[in-house]
């Protein structure tokens, strides 16, 4: 590949490890988890070795440096989401950042508001909904998508309206890799009042997310999607939005004063992070992003658009092949799903995974995707900045070993 | 054994050609009209939908078995290869199979990730045994 320059695997020590093995290895699972650099493991190492306290109110040395770091890291992570750093809320990752709102959120709701998601949501973002809709009585309405695999933003328009309280909605599909009008319905939704949550688990990282621009009122991403480790990630709220909110676990740190009658809740972030935090976590999730940052974010999103491009093209190649997406020719994420006629994408990824040929095959937590499309699962694709066309190649001879084996 | 010791992938191959062949040619694929009971089970993470027909024969002796249903090959697979497995078996002693015995049939162990694969078909079987004894 002539466009291809520059091989950052080496940046990577999996590599190393599965080279050094023997094994054959092409990772193309990022959108379930990146990989994670070397700078983040001796960030946290780091930590863990020579600066290993608590955080918050220690009075030594080791306390101090920790507090400092972990308070750094979320002004990091803030300038990199252009945010205020009291408007990053640690969490365990998006999951659990959908979750906090969610539960804080929904027991303010009557029965005659609305909740509006897609069609296209993560588990994350569709489960807690319904069970609160079951639970408080409000009405969850789902916006639909085309045959193009778009949201379809005419039922959006008509979804949305004065009944609507909240739209929590993906910014770029798990699944389609299709890229959602966020900043267009989030405008949308805010003139009705509605308060808007996005969840950003497939963006950050991988394109260049402005909080502000977005102008929804909560973001929520996982640390291990964008080259962070596993355990952390974020809530990102706008200040008045987190001031309103109820605090979500109550514990140590949370408070301002507890007495035998009542307790008064710490200022914004701190009141959502009740417990000790996951220090290392956010400390290497801030390496993580000064490690994004130095490549910079266009180039990350140059890097998976022309990966998707090509991905798309090779396997589009292959006989009873079925992209189930947009095309490359639309602004879409780098996760690439595809079918191949007859054959059951579990039984495609578990032989591609006897190749070293790293996928995900499944309903990828969107059964009700899955349903609407009427389709088992699929088979994923999908890229990080150590992606190589070479990876796109052995998928593509696999896949092709795969419908030899089972036509035969 | 500790966390950072397991190899969980070292099984052998699931997709040998006889697994293969009983995927894309299964045996007593059939729905049965004149079953002396059915049973269905699905199982949602997968999409696999399995129903198994049983007919009785003299002394609670399976006379015949079918399925039909749909997933992949190694639900599609084992449920062809139980049919002809269970034919002849007494109700009880079907209920004596174990995953040891579904590892026996394929000719491997199936790990983690896809046994709920390789026992769908049994444990279809196995509850629609429990339903016609109650």
């Amino acid at each position: 590949m002539s466009w291809f320059k520059k091989n950052r695997q080496n940046d990577f020590p999996t590599y190393k490890f599965e080279r050094g093995a023997g094994r054959p290895y092409h990772f193309l699972d990022s959108a379930a988890s990146a990989l994670t650099p070397k700078i983040v493991l001796e960030a946290m190492d780091l930590y863990y070795r020579t600066y290993r306290a608590n955080v918050h109110r220690g009075l030594y040395r080791a306390s101090a440096k920790a507090t400092a770091s972990y308070e750094a890291a979320r002004e990091n992570i803030a300038n990199f989401l252009h945010a205020a750093p009291e408007e990053v809320v640690f969490t365990r990752g998006a999951t659990e950042s959908l979750n906090l709102v969610a539960y804080s959120l929904a027991a303010t709701l009557q029965p005659e508001d609305e909740v509006v998601i897609s069609i296209m949501e993560h588990h994350a973002n569709f489960v807690p909904w319904q069970q609160f809709a079951q639970r408080f009585g409000f009405k969850l309405r789902i916006i639909p998508i085309t045959k193009n695999f778009e949201l379809d933003k005419e039922e959006a328009r008509k979804i949305i309206g004065p009944k609507t309280k909240i739209l929590s909605l993906v910014h770029v599909s798990n699944v389609l890799g299709t890229v959602n009008p966020v900043k267009e319905l989030s405008a949308l939704a805010h003139q009705y009042g509605a308060t808007v949550i996005v969840d950003a688990a497939q963006s950050v990282g991988h394109r260049p997310v402005d909080f502000a621009e977005l102008g929804c009122d909560f973001l929520a991403f996982s640390g291990h999607k964008t080259y962070g480790p596993t355990g952390i990630g974020a809530l990102i709220g706008r200040y008045s939005a987190l001031s309103q909110l109820s605090p979500f676990l109550y514990g140590g740190e949370m408070i301002a004063e507890v007495t035998k009658e009542y307790s008064v809740w710490n200022e914004v972030p701190h009141k959502f992070e009740a417990g000790t935090p996951n220090i290392a976590g956010a400390i290497g999730l801030s390496a993580a992003v000064d490690y994004m940052q130095e490549i910079g974010l266009d180039e990350l999103a140059k890097h998976e658009r022309e990966l998707t491009a090509y991905a798309i093209a090779q396997l589009s190649t292959i006989e009873d092949v079925t992209i189930i997406g947009p095309g490359a020719d639309q602004d879409r994420g780098g996760a690439v799903s595809f079918s191949v006629e007859n054959i059951h994408p579990h039984d495609l990824a578990h032989i591609l995974g006897n190749h070293g040929v790293c996928v995900r095959g499944g309903h990828h937590c969107a059964m009700p995707l899955m349903q609407e499309l009427d389709l088992p699962g699929t088979t994923r694709a999908s890229f990080g900045i150590y992606s190589q066309p070479k990876d796109i190649d052995a998928l593509v001879k696999a896949v092709k070993y795969v419908r030899n084996k089972f036509g035969s | 054994m500790t966390a950072q010791n397991i190899e969980p992938c070292g099984e052998a191959d699931v997709y040998r050609e006889e697994i293969l062949d009983h995927s894309r040619q299964p045996r007593n694929k059939q729905v049965m009209i004149d079953a002396t009971f059915k049973s269905q089970r699905r199982n949602m993470s997968c999409g696999d939908s399995m129903e198994i027909f049983v007919k009785l024969g003299e002394g609670e002796k399976v006379a015949q078995l079918t399925f039909d249903g749909v997933g992949c090959a190694i639900s599609q697979a084992t449920a062809s290869m139980l049919t002809e497995e269970a034919t002849g078996k007494t109700l009880d002693e079907i209920m004596a199979l174990s995953e040891r015995d579904i590892f026996e049939l394929l000719g491997t162990e199936v790990g983690p990730a896809r046994i709920r694969c390789a026992m769908l078909a049994l444990e279809t079987l196995k509850k629609g045994i429990e339903e016609y004894r109650k």
